[in-house]
């Protein structure tokens, strides 16, 4: 055997190595059939005690370890350990949720409180068709921590429970508040004495103003053109009512092709087509777009309330970001201006094979105690589900326009969660149609029939699980 | 005195064939199993559905786009490397006008050899990470270089046009050096005195390479050709960095299908593995007709 006989076996060995990712199933399904409950915790129930933790169960935690970091975990763990102090606190941090955790799920050891968030997220409908976590009903009915004469319940801002509850069970508990909407920074804008527009037509004249002085109008993630459905389905829905939305969560057919959604793609066509989105955004990731949006080089981004945590590193002192509600197209809308997408976000789970259910139980008892909320809030500068939360709490100025938008939204707040029941429809299909769309490769007829063709084909697939709401 | 050698030779063998049995032989078997379930991937519940998964898989345009990248990353990221790998070792060992043989390299070889090697050190991720910034529609060294000449300056990963190409140009230009390094090693290995002998013929250069340097480096040609065949089916690190697929599943290839079907937009683990079952017979496939194509006689010259 010679030297190029070796160079050639070798090359053979390297051919049964390499399609490594055949090693996705890993060690697989062989482990963890049902096991009983005989190494799971449970202490007694008592009134000090509703959800009967033991209070010498050790307790996992697992966070996402990203914009908000993992500090504001460290907090409410001791706060836990200040109640239960024989409790020992397993804390972990990463950025790939899934694939940490996977092996566990199937083994049937998962920790107890998992932050299933991040673009390694779970997809959450496959969590749930399996029968992976835990019903949290228990704790909505348990008294508030630290707010006498409520239950957790009721402490709650509206829409939370809905939010994280598939087919009426509340098995996903989101813990921030979330307001979507389009930000725009009030220096440059007082600077220039330009006013935030309130109609469709005035904000088209804006965009015109803003050009001719020589600022692009918009920027978005080209890489995650799904930021800019959010404004759109907005605009659909303050138009038609919250029906425009429930027509798309429960896949209904040509939900995506309403009259509403319709009108809504025709008038945001126009910022597309007159040219007043920042060249080369469909090129920038959302770290990229939104860093030239601080930097002024465009006035207007389509975000959630986390955006100013995540700009922190890179805002100008002085910047002043404001979210704002989209425009009306008219007075035929069906609800006001004032009125926001605001949903429960950043999610939060108790695996159901847990050993420590209880106690995952306790832990969001007490993140959403006041105290676990208002320190987040302090923390990380974003809202918490937990209403009233902001009182005596000194925010930051982005923040402090994200509760101004939400006052004033009040009960004609509005949202979706076709995202949550069918993660690849917005993360893959709706993103690649948006893609098209908002880079002027597409109209929006074109547009609305791929998001329906996604709808459809996610609709047609019989191994995904599907879920409807009521209103 | 042999049978003293055995227990030497089982120890030193078993530790690596019993690591390779757990975590490559065993993996590629449960995957072959996994792909006829409908397994979810985050609890024990597989239900065994026979060939539905690959049925499907028929039947789905997106594995299908994927393939049809994948293919003409098999075509031209092989045959572009190994050219500009020929041509870059040439130009290193016998390119130089300078000696009366002709056959030195050109001024600064051992630099040049060593600059070409720089991408083969870093990681794949760095690379991918490095040439998203290069390609940068605003701030990029790309794009400010043709607007510096006063060309256009497209938005390439953002631009369904371009993307897949810049993906296929930054991984022939990761795997270059490597095959500079290779080739030229084997160059030095063919006498001089073969060279000598067709230039005193009146050879050019471009003859000399077609008719002496390849043929000799036939082996270690096919070699290459068969690493960058398996390499091109791949392809998965770079496109999940620079473009995850997008825009519109322009840039997609096979293993980012599989990667998205099981950890990224579902956790449909069943449906994924069969994708990479489809991927193990494609690479076996492949190889196995690289080898047989490239089969020639060998030139023997020592």
């Amino acid at each position: 055997m010679n030297r190029r006989d070796i160079l050639r076996r070798s090359a053979a060995a390297g051919l049964l190595a390499t399609p490594a990712a055949g090693l996705l199933a890993g060690c697989a399904t062989s482990g963890g059939d049902d096991k009983s409950d005989a190494g799971t915790y449970k202490g007694t129930k008592s009134e000090q005690n509703p959800l009967g933790v033991k209070e010498d169960a050790p307790l996992e935690v697992v966070i996402f370890n990203g914009g908000f970091g993992e500090e504001y975990a460290k907090a409410h763990e001791a706060m836990y350990k200040e109640k239960y102090p024989k409790a020992e606190i397993k804390h972990s941090a990463t950025q790939e949720i899934n694939k940490t955790l996977q092996p566990r799920f199937v083994d049937g050891t998962p920790p107890d409180v998992v932050n299933n968030s991040g673009a390694g997220q779970i997809d959450p409908n496959g969590l749930v068709s399996q029968n992976a976590l835990a019903d949290l009903g228990e704790l909505l009915a348990a008294p508030s921590l630290d707010i006498p004469g409520k239950t957790v319940k009721d402490t709650l801002l509206p829409g939370a429970v809905e939010v994280g509850s598939y087919d009426g069970k509340f098995l996903v508990m989101n813990y921030t508040y979330t307001v979507y909407g389009i930000w725009h920074s009030t220096k440059l804008f007082s600077e220039r004495n330009w006013q935030y527009a309130k109609t469709w037509d005035e904000h088209i004249a804006l965009c015109k103003q803003i050009k001719a002085a020589g600022i692009a109008p918009w920027t978005y993630a080209g890489i995650h053109p799904r930021y800019m459905s959010w404004p759109l389905i907005s605009t659909a829905i303050k138009l038609g009512g919250p029906s425009v939305a429930l027509a798309i969560d429960n896949l209904e057919p040509n939900a995506w092709k309403s009259d509403a959604m319709k009108t809504a793609a025709d008038a945001w066509y126009q910022i597309v087509k007159d040219k007043y989105i920042l060249e080369g955004s469909p090129g920038l990731d959302h770290k990229q777009s939104q860093t030239a949006w601080c930097q002024g080089k465009a006035a207007f981004i389509s975000c959630g309330s986390w955006l100013e945590s995540e700009q922190k590193d890179v805002t100008p002192a002085g910047f002043n970001m404001t979210v704002a509600p989209t425009p009306s197209l008219g007075s035929g809308d069906k609800l006001p201006f004032e009125a926001v997408r605001g949903t429960a976000g950043e999610p939060f789970i108790v695996p159901a094979k847990a050993k420590n259910v209880a106690g995952g139980l306790e832990y969001f008892r007490t993140m959403l105690s006041k105290k676990g909320a208002q320190d987040f809030t302090k923390k990380v500068a974003s809202l918490t589900v937990v209403a009233g939360t902001t009182e005596g709490v000194e925010l930051p100025f982005g923040l402090a326009t994200v509760v101004k938008a939400l006052e004033a939204s009040g009960s004609n707040g509005f949202n979706w969660v076709y995202n949550n029941y069918y993660r690849k429809l917005e993360r893959n299909l709706v993103d690649a149609a948006c893609g098209e769309f908002f880079s002027g490769r597409s109209t929006p007829a074109e547009f609305l029939d791929q998001c329906q063709k996604g709808a459809d084909s996610i609709a047609q697939d019989s191994s995904i699980k599907k879920y409807k709401r009521a209103a | 005195m042999r049978h003293g050698r055995y227990p030497l030779i089982v120890s030193f063998l078993l530790p690596p064939l019993v690591l390779y049995g757990v975590f490559v032989l065993s993996p590629y078997l449960q995957a072959f199993q996994i792909s006829t379930t409908d397994w979810l991937g985050y609890s024990a519940q597989a239900d065994p559905v026979g060939m539905a998964n690959f049925r499907t898989l028929l039947h789905d345009g997106y594995v299908w786009n994927a393939l049809k990248n994948n293919a003409i990353l098999l075509a031209l990221v092989p045959v572009l490397t190994i050219a500009l790998g020929l041509f870059f070792a040439t130009m290193l060992t016998m390119g130089g006008r300078k000696g009366r043989a002709g056959v030195s390299g050109v001024r600064g070889t051992s630099v040049y050899r060593l600059v070409y090697f720089f991408p083969q050190v870093l990681s794949v991720v760095i690379i991918a990470l490095l040439w998203k910034e290069i390609y940068h529609p605003n701030s990029g060294l790309l794009n400010g270089a043709l607007r510096a000449v006063g060309l256009p300056a497209p938005t390439w990963l953002g631009d369904p046009r371009f993307a897949f190409w810049c993906v296929l140009a930054v991984m022939v230009w990761s795997n270059v050096g490597f095959y500079v390094v290779l080739f030229g090693a084997a160059m030095q290995a063919i006498p001089r005195d073969i060279y000598e002998a067709v230039l005193l013929d009146g050879a050019s250069r471009a003859v000399m390479l077609r008719k002496i340097t390849i043929p000799l480096l036939w082996d270690t040609v096919q070699v290459a050709w068969i690493y960058l065949a398996i390499a091109a089916l791949d392809g998965f690190i770079l496109v999940q960095l620079m473009t995850n697929g997008g825009p519109n599943f322009s840039s997609d290839v096979i293993g980012n299908r599989m990667y998205d079907t099981a950890f990224g937009s579902e956790t449909k683990f069943g449906y994924a593995s069969a994708i990479g079952v489809v991927m193990f017979f494609l690479t076996l496939s492949v190889a196995v007709l690289a080898l047989r194509a490239a089969r020639r006689d060998r030139i023997e010259f020592s």
